[in-house]
C-alpha cells in the first residue's frame, strides 16, 4: 500500500514534468518589422501592451511626455531613454516567444518601480504550462492523492 | 499520519532556542535596525526605491518573510520581531528575562469581545487601501511603523501579554493564518503530563521565563496561529514537556477543531488583495496605479470599492455559493468556516508567485540603497552605483506557475481531508472549481 502511495507520487511528478515540456504552438506567420511610438508618461507606457510575433523585428520608439523615463525590456535586456523631446528608439528581433514584461529604468517618482508595460511575443507558453500543470495539480488532489488529515482517517 | 520530529532531542538546538541570548540579540539587532528604517525614512530620500526605509522594509524584510519565513517557519518572524519589544520591556519592568517585580503595566487582560482578528482583518484592509503610498514614500512608511509600535507600547501599558500581537497587529493576522501550513510546530509532548501539572508553569510564568505572552495554554493548542514561538514556555515548563516539531506541510489545516471564523474571512481577504497586488503593482494599467496612488480621489475610491468589494464580498460570496452547491451537513456557516482553510495553500503560492516578481524587479535596489541608505550620495560598500538590472528573468515564469500549480494541488488535497472528517466528501468539487478559478486568475495577471 504504502509503496503504492509513492508509485503515485512519482508518476505525478513524471507527468508534471512532461506538462511542462509540452510544446506550446505560435502563430506561423511570415516575420515583419512592427513599429510602435510609445509615450512615457508618469507611471505608463501607452500602448502598455505590444503584440507581435515570433521572429518580427521590433522597433520601440520612446518618447516621453514629462520627465527622463527608460524602457527596459525584460528577457531581451534591450533599453532605451527619453527625455521631453528627445525620444530614443531600439530595434531588435523578438526570437523566443512569451510575455516580457516592460518596466521604467530610469527613476522617475514614486510610483516609478511599478511603471511597466507588456510585450506579448506570439502565445506565453508559460500561461499555458502553468495552466496545465494547474489542472494535472488539481486532477491529481482530486483523485489520486490521499488526502492528509490531523485525525489520521479517511 | 502523525510524523512528527522533536528537533529539541539535538541538545544544541535546545540551547539555542532556550538561552535567552540568540533570540534577544537577533531581536535588538532588528530594532535597531527598524529605528534606523524610521530615521532614514524621515531624514533620506524622498525616492522610494533610494531610500533604506522603503527597500530595507517592503523589499528585503518583506521578502524573507513570505519566500522563506512563513512558508517554512511559521510564526518565527513573531519570534523575533522588534516591533512589540520596547513595549514588553516596559510591560514586563525587564529588558531581558523575568526579574521578579512587576512592570509599568496595569496589566487588564484583552477584552473578550475583542477577542477575534476582525480588527486585524480590518487593519490589513486599511494598509491595503493605502499601499502604494505606504510602499513608494519613505515618509509615510516610517510613520505607519513608528505608528504600529506606539500602539504596541500603548497597548503593552495597559493589556497583559502581547495583546497587540495577537488581536491587533495587521501582519500577525497574515502570518497566523499561514503559519497553519508550515512544517514546524510547537507543541506538547505528552498531555497526561500537563493535564496532572497544577502550576501550569507555561501559562503563569516562573522564575525562569514569563507565562506564555500570547496568552496561549499549550496543551490546548490545535494550531500554530495562537503561539508566536517566543519559546517562554519552553524555558518555564518544569516537566520539559514541550516539542518543537518538524512535521508535515499543511498539518493544521485539515482537522476538526480550532477553526473560526474571523480567519476563514482573512484567508479571501490575503486572495483578494493578492490578486489585487498583482494587478495593480505588476499590470500594464497605469490608471489602476494612479488610483492606487491618489488617495480621496474619486479614482482612489473607486480603487478602495474594488479591493474591498474582492476581499470582503466577491470572493467569499462565491465561495459561499460553492459551499451551498456543495450540499453540506453543517450549519451554513459551520461549513464556510472549515472549508475555508483549504484556500490556505493556494492563498500562500498566490503571494509567493506575486512576491517573486515584486522581488526579482526590485532586489537590485538593495544593494545601492545599502551603501547609500539615506540617499545623501553616500557610497560605503562600492556599490551606491549598480545599476538597475531585475534578476530571475528566465527563471520566473517557471517558478511562478510551478508554485501556483502546486498550491492549486495541496488546496483540492487539503479540501479532500477536510471532506473526510466532517463526512462530507462532496466539498472537494466547489473547492475544485474555486482553486482553479483563481489559479486561472493569477497566471493570467502575472503570465498572461
Ligand atoms: S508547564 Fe509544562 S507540563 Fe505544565 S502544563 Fe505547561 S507545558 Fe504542560
Ligand atoms: S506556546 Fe510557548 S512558544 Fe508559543 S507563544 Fe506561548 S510561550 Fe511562546
Ligand atoms: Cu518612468
Amino acid at each position: 500500500m504504502r509503496n503504492f502511495g509513492e508509485w503515485r507520487w512519482g508518476i505525478g511528478l513524471v507527468v508534471a514534468v512532461l506538462v511542462l515540456g509540452l510544446p506550446v504552438p505560435q502563430p506561423q506567420a511570415k516575420p515583419q518589422e512592427r513599429v510602435f511610438r510609445v509615450t512615457a508618461r508618469q507611471f505608463a507606457f501607452e500602448p502598455p501592451v505590444l503584440q507581435v510575433n515570433p521572429g518580427d523585428r521590433v522597433v520601440i520608439e520612446l518618447r516621453s511626455s514629462d520627465v527622463v523615463h527608460g524602457l527596459y525590456v525584460e528577457g531581451y535586456d534591450v533599453e532605451a531613454v527619453a527625455e521631453p523631446g528627445q525620444p530614443d528608439r531600439i530595434v531588435f528581433v523578438a526570437d523566443r516567444p512569451g510575455t516580457y514584461r516592460l518596466r521604467c529604468s530610469v527613476t522617475c517618482g514614486d510610483l516609478h518601480p511599478f511603471m511597466g508595460g507588456k510585450l506579448r511575443v506570439g502565445r506565453n507558453p508559460w500561461l499555458w504550462k502553468g495552466a496545465a500543470l494547474a489542472l494535472w495539480g488539481v486532477t491529481l488532489a482530486l483523485f489520486a492523492a490521499r488526502p492528509r488529515t490531523r485525525e489520521g482517517g479517511r | 499520519m502523525t510524523a512528527r520530529f522533536d528537533v529539541l532531542r539535538y541538545p544544541w538546538v535546545r540551547r539555542l532556542v532556550v538561552s535567552r541570548w540568540p533570540q534577544y540579540l537577533v531581536r535588538v539587532t532588528l530594532l535597531a535596525l527598524f529605528l534606523l528604517a524610521v530615521l532614514v525614512g524621515w531624514l533620506g530620500t524622498p525616492v522610494g526605491n533610494r531610500n533604506f526605509a522603503i527597500v530595507g522594509v517592503w523589499i528585503a524584510w518583506w521578502a524573507v518573510l513570505i519566500l522563506v519565513a512563513v512558508p517554512f517557519l511559521g510564526r518565527a518572524w513573531c519570534s523575533v520581531c522588534p516591533l512589540p519589544l520596547p513595549g514588553e520591556w516596559l510591560q514586563q519592568g525587564s529588558l531581558l528575562g523575568p526579574r521578579g517585580r512587576g512592570g509599568w503595566s496595569l496589566g487588564r487582560r484583552w477584552p473578550r469581545r475583542w477577542r477575534h482578528i476582525w480588527l486585524q482583518n480590518a487593519g490589513f484592509t486599511v494598509l491595503a487601501l493605502f499601499s502604494a503610498v505606504i510602499l513608494t514614500r519613505p515618509g509615510v512608511t516610517a510613520w505607519v511603523l513608528l505608528g504600529l509600535v506606539l500602539l504596541a507600547v500603548g497597548v503593552s501599558l495597559v493589556y497583559e501579554r502581547r495583546a497587540f500581537c495577537r488581536y491587533l497587529c495587521p501582519v500577525g493576522g497574515f502570518i497566523g493564518l499561514y503559519a497553519q501550513a508550515a512544517p514546524l510546530e510547537l507543541r506538547v509532548k505528552d498531555p497526561a503530563v500537563c493535564a496532572a501539572h497544577t502550576e501550569k508553569a507555561c501559562y503563569t510564568g516562573n522564575e525562569q521565563g514569563f507565562g506564555c505572552p500570547w496568552g496561549t495554554f499549550p496543551l490546548g493548542m490545535v494550531r500554530n496561529d495562537v503561539c508566536g514561538l517566543c519559546f517562554e514556555c519552553l524555558r518555564t515548563c518544569t516537566y520539559d514537556n514541550l516539542a518543537l516539531n518538524i512535521r508535515p506541510l499543511g498539518a493544521d489545516l485539515a482537522q476538526r477543531r480550532g477553526a473560526k471564523l474571523d480567519e476563514a474571512f482573512k484567508a479571501f481577504i490575503l486572495l483578494g488583495s493578492a490578486l489585487t497586488y498583482a494587478a495593480v503593482f505588476l499590470g500594464p494599467w497605469g490608471a489602476l496605479k494612479d488610483a492606487a496612488y491618489d488617495v480621496g480621489a474619486p479614482s482612489w475610491w473607486g480603487y478602495a470599492a474594488l479591493l474591498v468589494g474582492l476581499s470582503w464580498v466577491i470572493l467569499p460570496g462565491l465561495f459561499s455559493l460553492g459551499v451551498w452547491a456543495g450540499r453540506p451537513r453543517l450549519s451554513w456557516r459551520r461549513a464556510f468556516t472549515v472549508l475555508a482553510y483549504a484556500l490556505v495553500p493556494l492563498g500562500l503560492a498566490m503571494w509567493a508567485a506575486f512576491s517573486l516578481a515584486f522581488v526579482a524587479a526590485s532586489v537590485a535596489y538593495v544593494l545601492p540603497v545599502l551603501s547609500d541608505p539615506f540617499g545623501w550620495g553616500w557610497d560605503l560598500l562600492g556599490t551606491a552605483g549598480w545599476a538597475w538590472r531585475p534578476v530571475l528573468d528566465g527563471w520566473l515564469p517557471l517558478l511562478q506557475a510551478g508554485l501556483l500549480a502546486l498550491g492549486a494541488f495541496w488546496s483540492v488535497r487539503t479540501a479532500r481531508g477536510i471532506g473526510a472528517i466532517w463526512g462530507w466528501p462532496r466539498a472537494v468539487y466547489p473547492v475544485a472549481g474555486y482553486v482553479a478559478l483563481m489559479t486561472g486568475g493569477m497566471l493570467w495577471l502575472l503570465l498572461g
